[in-house]
């Protein structure tokens, strides 16, 4: 099971280190550390700006630097990139700062992305973690702009508290819908939280799939990811069928530098969506 | 915050509960004589931290949390077990007293099995005991492991 059609190409740009800029067009604090922002070319030039779920962009700060960021958007929408950016290290806790109308590089999408297109009259589960939750956004937007094409679609959303549930009005949305199952659950809560508390295996039990007919995407700590995707075998589901989102300390994005190498693959140009089966192996390997 | 106890009614049958299936019908007969069908309106206290830990209680349904009272600071709640779960161990465990507390954030329905009869039952029948510690310590196993993931902190920034 492989993606089914190419991703766009990048960017025009005259060299392939060169970022093109971009304007924030708006600008949404989601929790303290996280922000959403989205960048469209001032000049309204080089649309469509077309991506798969699961592509990533590099962002880049004149004078700072430049840092790989999944695109958290609607994949329906071909005016604007949009990302979700966590303030993690110098330069996301830069691009927490910008402001309206700030100018901010980019190059990209790359990366082959989930393989939606083999999700067609399967059952759908997304099980996002933390800031691991935004780069499912977009599939999650892309099933509900088919919804006729797919089986049962099952959500699970862990956050470490309730102050940290990215998209919070939109996650009301997506509860309130008879066709979806949305759950989110947090690490710890105080009483005036009455959802889940829990990590997001202990949600599973609730999920109705028909598993040799559902595809699983995992995107989230890697613990995270691995404890999820044994919890899916488990239910059945083959290991060909579920599908997760690595991250590594990516540079070039071009699969030149080798910064992001995991064993025989480059995240940024193999992934950073693999099959599990295909990486298992090595996301028990220490230092990797 | 109330709280109602009645002999078991013929929609909460111990032997559909999960925590259950395919146990040996005589066996859950002999503790289905000893269990009572709870019922919990939003926001009553299943069970209270200190407490005599004199159930084992079978979530049906509704939702629970398990909290845990801190002197200076606010209540914490570190999980949330729904239906086909069970509420605890401190009936098993010497001094048998509850360790948390449980409030209902839903109106929830159990049964609750009489602690001294079971573990009497457990005592008394070592091979029903036996595969019935096979089914309790998985669940003590998970939670341990869920317990530990959370501690990590994963879904914060790292430090």
């Amino acid at each position: 099971m492989t993606p089914a059609t190419a991703a766009p190409p990048p960017l025009p740009s005259p060299h392939p280190w060169a970022p093109v800029p971009f304007e924030v067009r708006e600008r949404a604090a989601e929790t303290v550390d996280t922000v959403t922002l989205s960048l469209a070319p001032p000049d309204g030039g080089v649309p469509p700006l077309a991506f798969r779920p699961g592509q990533f962009n590099m962002l880049y700060l004149y004078g700072i630097g430049e840092v790989a960021i999944s695109l958290s958007g609607d994949p329906g929408r071909a005016d604007r990139f949009v990302h979700t950016v966590r303030a993690a290290g110098k330069i996301t806790q830069a691009l927490q700062r910008v402001g309206l109308h700030a100018t901010v590089g980019v190059r990209g999408p790359y990366g082959g992305g989930w393989p939606v297109e083999a999700a067609r009259g399967q059952d759908v589960v997304l099980v996002g973690g933390g800031i691991g939750f935004a780069p499912l956004r977009p599939v999650l937007y892309e099933l509900l702009h088919h919804r006729d094409r797919y089986g049962r679609l099952e959500v699970i959303y862990g956050a470490r508290t309730p102050k940290d549930l990215l998209y919070y009005e939109e996650i009301q949305g997506w509860r309130a819908r008879p066709d979806l199952r949305f759950q989110s659950t947090v690490d710890t809560a105080g009483r005036e939280w009455h959802g889940d508390v829990g990590v997001v295996t202990t949600r599973l039990p609730e999920c109705r799939f028909d598993p040799p007919r559902t595809i699983a995407f995992l995107c989230g700590p890697e613990i995270m990811m691995k404890r999820t995707a044994e919890a899916l075998l488990a239910r059945g589901i083959p290991p060909d069928r579920i599908w997760v989102a690595l991250e590594r300390n990516m540079k070039c994005a071009l699969g030149i530098c080798g910064h992001c190498q995991f064993g025989p693959e480059f995240i940024c140009r193999d992934g950073p969506v693999f099959r599990y089966d295909t990486v298992d192996r090595f996301l028990s390997v220490r230092e990797l | 915050m109330t709280a109602s106890r009645t002999r078991p009614g013929s929609d909460l049958p111990l032997a559909e509960h999960r925590f259950f299936h395919g146990m040996d019908p005589g066996f859950l007969s002999e503790l289905a004589a000893h269990a009572y069908a709870r019922e919990f309106e939003t926001g009553s206290l299943l069970v209270r931290e200190g407490d005599p830990a004199e159930e084992f209680l079978l979530i049906f349904h509704g939702k629970v949390a398990l909290e845990i009272e801190l002197p200076d600071r606010p209540r914490r709640t570190l999980q949330t077990i729904g239906p086909g779960e069970v509420l605890g161990w401190s009936w098993l465990v010497p001094p048998h007293r509850w360790r948390l507390d449980g409030r209902a954030l839903k109106p929830t329905r159990a049964l609750g099995l009489s602690a001294s009869h079971l573990r009497s039952a457990l005592e008394a029948r070592p091979e029903q005991g036996y595969r019935f510690l096979l089914r309790l310590v998985p669940v003590l196993a998970q939670r341990l492991e869920n317990t530990r993931i959370q501690l990590l902190d994963l879904h914060g920034a790292p430090r």
